[in-house]
């Protein structure tokens, strides 16, 4: 049980202040907790990923004792599904009804991109990234009050797509793809790279929630030589558990969240297929820095026993990293929120810290991070399947080093803009 | 033309799945008139509980393991629902919204139950050896082999559920009892027992279609109320309370999945909820079904 201010409380602090005379409104400010709310999915294809995250956040602020600034921090939790409309409603129930600060979510791509639409409405409160990815959340029509410690998903794929034409010698693929703006983000960063270096794709695009991909996979041309994957949650699961299924046999090359503890905690036939399994992205099982030692150590302590994973999830350390930037900030500003927040939010926009992978992180002038982003590969160790990080990309911007007015010129990514451009 | 006949075959093979969960939903309505909103959750309770007994014997490698876990869906669901018929339902026979509500009620509270007993994890069944991999057929080439697992499953249901009704004591009951329960009561028919037993009937097939479904697609929080949304959509199209209704419906549902994917995978969802307002308009009752 976290206290809460109860409004006799409030009244009766707000009395003893009046009559003392001197400090008055952030006084006050001090006195109260500093209300985080969170948002997650605890429901719908990525209850896994949203269940982990909020294992981190507590983890984290169990770490602090739940104080920040010299300030208690009361986080309210709060779920969606997965859904923009969902997610919107829970964020404005945070706002609106619990009173909250600081919004620390969402997990997935539409949600973010609905709640920076709904923080640049919003005055004196800051929506923080939870996990979401899509890019244009922070790289079109940004919201000055919508921070993203985490890198998106086109940055994740940094590298991936050169590694697929370039070093494993792989001509043309066929992309497997949710329909939504998370994938979206991913597929473009992939294809920008491999289809530049030479490569030919062909992509099959389906809703976020399809259980059964079997029409899917009897399209997948003869001629593709690895398969790009970029589902997630129960979505990853069925695609390549249906796809062993009907026998295939390709290589596959994951999004990011295929080689996530979700699919790979679920035991089935899908798992042989992604042994050797190449994917980007910002977070890896296995990962030699003393950064990332600590925080596996302590997320296995604390959760072994709590149905905690075998190593963090991305999304629990996208989550983490975000707090990272919150709770430091707040430790600047010594909790004084007060000015609508923009002291807090200046020190929000200057935070550069080492986020638990060790990967450096600060936010270019859109509020978005700059970070780095691992190459890793599927093994088995010890009769487990673990993601081991073979290669690091430092300090990957939103556009990947292309500059940002040539990048923004190639458009938004969406199912009809996937970034395939062959160089002329 | 391999393509499409891919696609047909997948189409048929996921109604067969469809069939079986939706066919206990309607055997359920034909009788009771009650519209099981838990019947999701029935699904849930049959494909968790076997998977609780099917793990430990796959990590042993129990060639019995699959099969094992059918029978134990099916038994835990048809408990399930005698319980929920028996304890909650009973008692309101024939107030249609409060059922409606209370069952509704009963699948929230089941599936915050399963979460918090086997987590957000999603699980899948792995079918035996001998039901794994891929079958040659012609046309289409290699086709996997437990989706033509789904279509026997399906018939066998179908053809059990005919020879029951039409062949048996309990059947004659059954079918009497759609028709005027009162009068059935009135010749000595222990009704509430015929419907306990047409309950657990109807959970159980929904337990049978919670393995072979997991089998198929992933089992995770949130399949109840897609199965339950899809065994509405099929017994609409296809006539409420009728079992060869509920083929149809199967069929043209599961071929308006799998077209609709092939052809404009975002927007497939749309064809079902179009096959549905089509049927609505032209005939309320459903393709096979009687009027009220």
């Amino acid at each position: 049980m976290t206290p809460t201010l109860t409004r006799r409380q409030a009244l009766a602090g707000a009395g003893s202040l009046t009559l003392a005379g001197t400090f008055p409104a952030p006084a006050i400010a001090q006195n109260a907790p500093i209300k985080l709310g969170g948002l997650t999915t605890l429901e719908g294809p990525f209850a896994t990923g949203g269940q982990d995250a909020y294992r981190c956040v507590q983890m984290e602020l169990e770490r602090i004792n739940h104080t920040a600034g010299g300030r208690r921090i009361e986080f309210i939790r709060e779920s969606s599904n997965a859904r923009a409309d969902v997610a919107l409603a829970r964020a404005r129930k945070l706002v609106e009804q619990d009173g909250v600060d600081i919004v620390l979510g969402p997990l997935s791509g539409a949600e973010g991109i609905a709640l920076k639409d709904y923080s640049a409405t919003l005055t004196g409160k800051t929506i923080v990234n939870g996990s979401s990815a899509a890019a244009d959340t922070t790289l079109r029509n940004p919201s000055k009050n919508f921070f993203r410690f985490s890198t998106d998903g086109t940055q994740w794929m940094a590298g991936v797509g050169n590694y697929v034409r370039k070093t494993l010698n792989i001509p043309e693929v066929c992309v497997v793809a949710g329909d939504y703006a998370f994938p979206y983000a991913q597929v473009f960063g992939f294809s920008l790279e491999y289809c530049r270096a030479g490569g030919k794709a062909t992509y099959l695009w389906s809703p976020l929630g399809t259980t059964d991909y079997a029409s899917q996979i009897a399209q997948i041309p003869k001629s593709a030589g690895a398969l790009v994957v970029v589902h997630g949650g129960t979505d990853g699961l069925a695609f390549m558990t249906q796809y062993a299924q009907a026998g295939g046999s390709l290589p596959i090359i994951g999004g990011s969240i295929m080689a996530d503890q979700t699919m790979m905690s679920a035991r089935g036939p899908h798992r042989k297929l992604m042994t050797g399994m190449v994917s980007g992205g910002p977070i890896a099982d296995v990962n030699d820095d003393p950064n990332w030692n600590e925080f596996v150590a302590r997320y296995r302590k604390r959760w072994a026993n709590e149905g905690g994973f075998q190593s963090p999830s991305i999304h629990g350390v996208n989550y983490t990293t975000n707090l990272q930037g919150i709770l430091g900030a707040l430790e600047e500003v010594r909790g004084d929120l007060s000015g609508d927040q923009q002291a807090f939010q200046a020190a929000l926009a200057k935070r550069r810290f080492k986020n638990p992978m060790g990967a450096e992180v600060s936010l270019d002038h859109n509020r978005q991070a700059v970070s780095d982003i691992f190459l890793t590969k599927i093994e088995e160790r010890e009769g487990k399947p673990v993601t081991v990080a073979f290669a690091r990309a430092a300090q990957i911007n939103q556009t990947l080093g292309v500059p940002e007015a040539q990048f923004l010129a190639l458009g938004a990514p969406s199912r009809n803009n996937t970034g395939c451009i062959v160089a002329g | 033309m391999a393509l499409a006949a891919t696609v047909l075959l997948n189409g048929l093979t996921l109604a067969a799945l469809y069939f079986v969960v939706a066919s206990g939903f309607s055997l359920i309505f034909g009788l009771m008139r009650t519209v099981n909103m838990a019947h999701g959750a029935l699904y849930l309770v049959g494909a968790y509980v076997a998977y609780a007994v099917f793990e430990p014997l796959y990590d042993r490698d129990a060639w019995y393991a699959w099969y094992l876990a059918v029978p134990v869906g099916m038994a835990a669901a048809g408990l399930a629902g005698i319980a929920l018929q028996g304890v909650l339902l009973g008692w309101m026979q024939g107030q249609e919204l409060r059922q409606a509500l209370v069952t509704i009620g009963v699948s929230i509270v089941v599936a915050d139950q399963l979460l918090a007993q086997f987590g957000g994890t999603p699980r899948q069944f792995f079918a035996p050896d001998a039901l794994f991999g891929t079958t040659p057929l012609p046309l289409v080439g290699r086709y996997p082999t437990f989706r033509l697992v789904q279509i026997a499953v399906a018939l066998g249901v179908g053809i059990g559920l005919w020879w029951l009704l039409a062949r048996t004591k309990l059947g004659l009951m059954v079918r009497a009892g759609v028709d005027d329960r009162a009068m059935l009561a009135a010749c000595g028919v222990n009704v509430p027992l015929v419907s306990l037993a047409v309950f657990g009937l109807g959970a159980a097939l929904a337990g049978l279609g919670g393995v072979i479904g997991a089998t198929a697609q992933p089992l995770a929080q949130g399949v109840d109320g897609r199965f339950l949304l899809t065994s509405l959509v099929v017994v609409i199209v296809g006539g409420m309370g009728s079992v060869p209704g509920t083929a149809v419906g199967a069929v043209l549902v599961g071929l308006a999945e799998q077209v609709g994917q092939a052809l404009f995978p975002t927007y497939a969802v749309i064809l079902t909820f179009a096959l549905m307002v089509a049927v609505l308009a032209v005939r309320p009752q459903g393709l096979l079904g009687r009027s009220a």
